[in-house]
């Protein structure tokens, strides 16, 4: 009896010390999530909970020594001041391998030591940093919405103190010099872009396409309507991505928004001054919802499966669906990265649906700011944006470059899209990246609740109205 | 040397040589005092560092969420209530308000009951620490990491696809589903399946703590009511239960806050999409997404004034029980 006693006590005291434990663990799980920002999103199934600063994870690509020679060269002809430069962005894996690789020769060049820091949660880190005082020389921003926001708070540097401006505004497409000037100032350059709404496909199901691309919407659909039989369903469509879930689908209104109304109606919706209620709005997300309902395994398959693996039914054995829409850093992510370029699959630019904005192509891509203007961080931008770092950043394929001096990309895939972007008549940057953070997540829910109840289409888009009133005015 | 080493040296030597040196400070300090006050005064100088510290890390902060709160956005402006009105208007946080309603109400029923139910089970079995280890095991499981295990659980594919998800690869071939289950808001259904998980994990913790107090009746008060005809159910309704009724509130209370403050699982699991948002969630979109600081801080305001009750019934209780001994 006594015995039985004393083994409730023993019990009792390992309980309160593996509660403490349990505790611990729980706590700091829930202290540290990790957000992905829509920017972020593309890599975050890669590493969802990447480590900060983990260089050794992958392994280095390799890179012609040519190139490095280029590149070292002109590194050479910055200043050397020695000391270093701290980084922050949220790459991990292979792409920060790929990012540290480019930054080598400019560490060996000028004796600066390059300090990364990687994070999946950029908007916390900088948004906490900002109160605190705490922040890295050069950060990758969110999105352009983000960067709007602290080049407001007098946090980002005047970039045009630290580049070279009559160099950088004649490489760089001047859309992409506007997007990062607030104010007259320019407050963020683009280390890398990517082009979205391109519509991928396996060649040896539909054909090769790639010569001979459906031209219009309605020559894709007859394209569907004949090959319906070839697989379970025309699309593919997936939105699960964390805490970012429902960006994908974003991207496929944006498309829609942009072939059917052009980039000017495109630009006034981002800014607020296009109602969601707008029946050119809602007629677009019909569009969406027409390829909802044909897509593979329908509304419950697209909100639950992840974007990453959006595409792996193509693939399947009989396919699950024919096409899916998906920005171009698709190649790297799910079963495209065990799948072969051109054999396996291609991709042909979203086809036209009102002739005169064929050629509007919608894009996004990493933004770079400076926090703190030191010798250390101007030699390091004026290094990341030229086309000599640019070149060795795009040589292992996984990423298109911002620089119009970058034409060697490693394939034929890669030099049609860095085509694309550089042939563009206009060219949009990623619109929910750019609206107020309050709209931008209104925008995912508003889209998950669409794909799960189509039949409340105008309550969703009433509800966004509401969300558009507040949002584009602090409250 | 490797910085890391520096610091476990300071930690090791440095924090004891600081207690020691502030009591004996503390010692010097009280020479003032005629020798009738010390023992008065003393314990007060002990305590001083561990109130300071509450009052920057928990009092101070807690007074500068409840200003943000009246303030706006950026806390610039003040704004009176209208944080407030907000969250008690909004769809999105009434809605989150309902589920928290849900969390608590079943999470307390769920971890109380079966807690309870195994812990008289096992306490009549041989294999009982075995038992009890196996149920205990995933409350030492992050929230984060258990969350992951039953997206896999939940996990859907379409008709005729294999299911990878371990309830529908069971439910497929009988005929139910496939079940998209964290996308089913039909009455509240991917709520409660959140429930489940955070049960699966705080069920152990009933348990224990009901075990524990189990082993500590008297048995000869058992013993003496059988002796006196008592069926082994009057045995359990009339003596054992209400001797566990102090018991079961602390766990009823400890689990209430838990359900109040839930976030890890709603926010890996859902991210409160589907009708599934919970208050600690919204506070962190308002927050971190939003970067709204004045609705932020009034969620968590509100969500502070929601578990306060809960708190004052505990401290009571526990008091209470100081009293008897």
């Amino acid at each position: 009896m006594i015995q039985g006693r004393s083994h409730g006590i023993r019990i009792g005291t390992a309980v309160v010390a593996l509660v403490l434990v349990a505790g611990a663990c729980s706590s700091s799980a829930t202290s540290a999530p990790t957000a992905a920002p829509a920017t972020a999103a593309p890599a975050s199934a890669a590493a969802a909970a990447s480590v900060a600063g983990v260089a050794s994870a992958a392994p280095a690509p390799s890179l012609s020594a040519s190139a490095v020679a280029a590149a070292q060269a002109y590194a050479a002809t910055l200043g050397k001041p020695g000391g270093s430069v701290s980084v922050l962005a949220v790459w991990g894996g292979p792409e920060l391998a790929e990012f540290l690789a480019m930054v080598k020769p400019f560490e060996d060049a000028t004796g600066i030591t390059v300090n990364y820091t990687g994070t999946r949660d950029e908007t916390a880190v900088l948004t906490t940093g900002i109160a605190s005082g705490q922040l890295p020389d050069i950060a990758g921003l969110p999105g352009p919405a983000q960067m709007q926001q602290y080049a407001a708070a007098g946090k980002l540097q005047d970039l045009s103190t630290m580049l070279d401006m009559s160099a950088y505004t004649s490489q760089t497409p001047s859309s992409l010099v506007q997007l990062g000037t607030v104010s007259g100032k320019l407050v963020g350059v683009f280390l890398d872009v990517s082009a979205k709404g391109q519509i991928w496909y396996d060649p040896k199901i539909v054909g090769d396409l790639a010569s001979n691309p459906p031209a219009t919407w309605t020559d894709l659909q007859t394209l569907i309507t004949q090959d319906k039989s070839k697989a379970q369903a025309p699309w593919c469509f997936s939105v699960a991505s964390g805490a970012a879930s429902g960006w994908p689908a974003t991207d496929v209104l944006e498309s829609f928004v942009l072939h059917t109304q052009g980039p000017d109606y495109y630009n006034n919706w981002w800014q607020g001054k296009v109602k969601w209620t707008d029946p050119g709005m809602k007629a677009d997300w019909q569009q969406l919802g027409q390829m909802v309902a044909e897509s593979y395994g329908g509304a419950n398959q697209d909100l639950t499966a992840n974007f990453a693996n959006a595409g792996d039914p193509l693939f399947t054995t009989p396919p699950g669906c024919l096409f899916l829409h998906q920005a171009s850093f698709i190649t790297g992510l799910g079963a495209f990265a065990n799948e072969q370029k051109l054999t396996d699959y291609n991709f042909f630019p979203f086809p036209a649906i009102t002739p005169q904005y064929a050629n509007a192509v919608e894009g996004a891509g990493d933004l770079f700011g400076a926090f703190h203007n030191t010798p250390q961080a101007a030699e390091l931008m004026k290094y990341l944006v030229s086309s000599q770092a640019q070149t060795l950043f795009v040589a292992p394929g996984e990423f298109l470059s911002a620089n119009k001096g970058v034409a060697n990309y490693p394939n034929p895939m890669n030099q049609k899209l860095g085509a694309i972007l550089s042939g563009a008549t206009s060219f949009v940057f990623d619109a929910s990246d750019q609206m107020p953070t309050p709209m931008q997540t209104a925008f995912y829910q508003g889209l998950l609740k669409y794909i799960q109840y189509p039949d409340q289409l105008d309550s969703i888009l009433q509800n966004l109205d509401s969300t558009q009133a507040s949002s584009y005015t602090t409250h | 040397m490797d910085p890391r080493l520096i610091t476990a040296v300071v930690v090791v030597v440095g924090v004891p040589a600081v207690l020691v040196g502030y009591i004996m400070a503390t010692e010097q300090v009280l020479r003032i005092f005629p020798e009738r006050l010390k023992p008065r005064i003393r314990p007060w100088l002990w305590l001083a560092p561990a109130l300071a510290f509450l009052f920057v890390y928990l009092v101070y902060p807690t007074i500068g969420t409840a200003v943000r709160s009246l303030q706006d956005q950026l806390g610039t402006k003040w704004v009176g209530l209208n944080n407030y009105a907000w969250f008690f208007s909004d769809s999105g946080t009434l809605s989150a308000l309902k589920n928290n309603v849900i969390w608590v109400v079943l999470l307390t029923v769920l971890t109380v009951g079966f807690g309870l139910l195994i812990a008289v089970l096992v306490d009549r079995v041989r294999y009982e620490s075995v038992a009890k280890s196996v149920i205990f095991m995933p409350l030492a499981i992050s929230g984060t990491a258990a969350s992951v295990i039953w997206l896999f659980m939940f996990a859907y594919q379409p008709h005729g696809a294999a299911q990878t998800g371990t309830l529908n690869a069971v439910l497929t071939p009988v005929g139910v589903g496939p079940v998209p289950f964290m996308t089913v808001s039909n009455f509240s259904l991917n709520t409660i399946l959140l429930v489940i998980v955070m049960t699966w994990m705080w069920t152990g913790f009933g348990m224990v703590i009901i075990s524990a107090a189990l082993k500590s009746i008297n048995p000869e008060l058992l013993e003496a009511s059988r002796v006196d005809g008592a069926n082994e159910w009057q045995v359990f309704r009339n003596i054992i239960f209400p001797l566990l009724t102090p018991t079961l509130a602390v766990v009823a209370t400890t689990v209430i806050i838990t359900a109040l403050k839930a976030f890890d699982i709603v926010y890996v699991m859902t991210n409160g999409n589907f009708d599934t948002q919970v208050i600690a969630n919204a506070m962190y979109q308002e927050l971190f997404l939003n970067d709204d600081f004045g609705r932020g801080s009034a969620i968590a305001i509100v969500l502070m004034i929601a578990i306060i009750p809960v708190m004052a019934v505990n401290i009571r209780r526990f008091q209470a029980q100081e009293a008897i001994r």
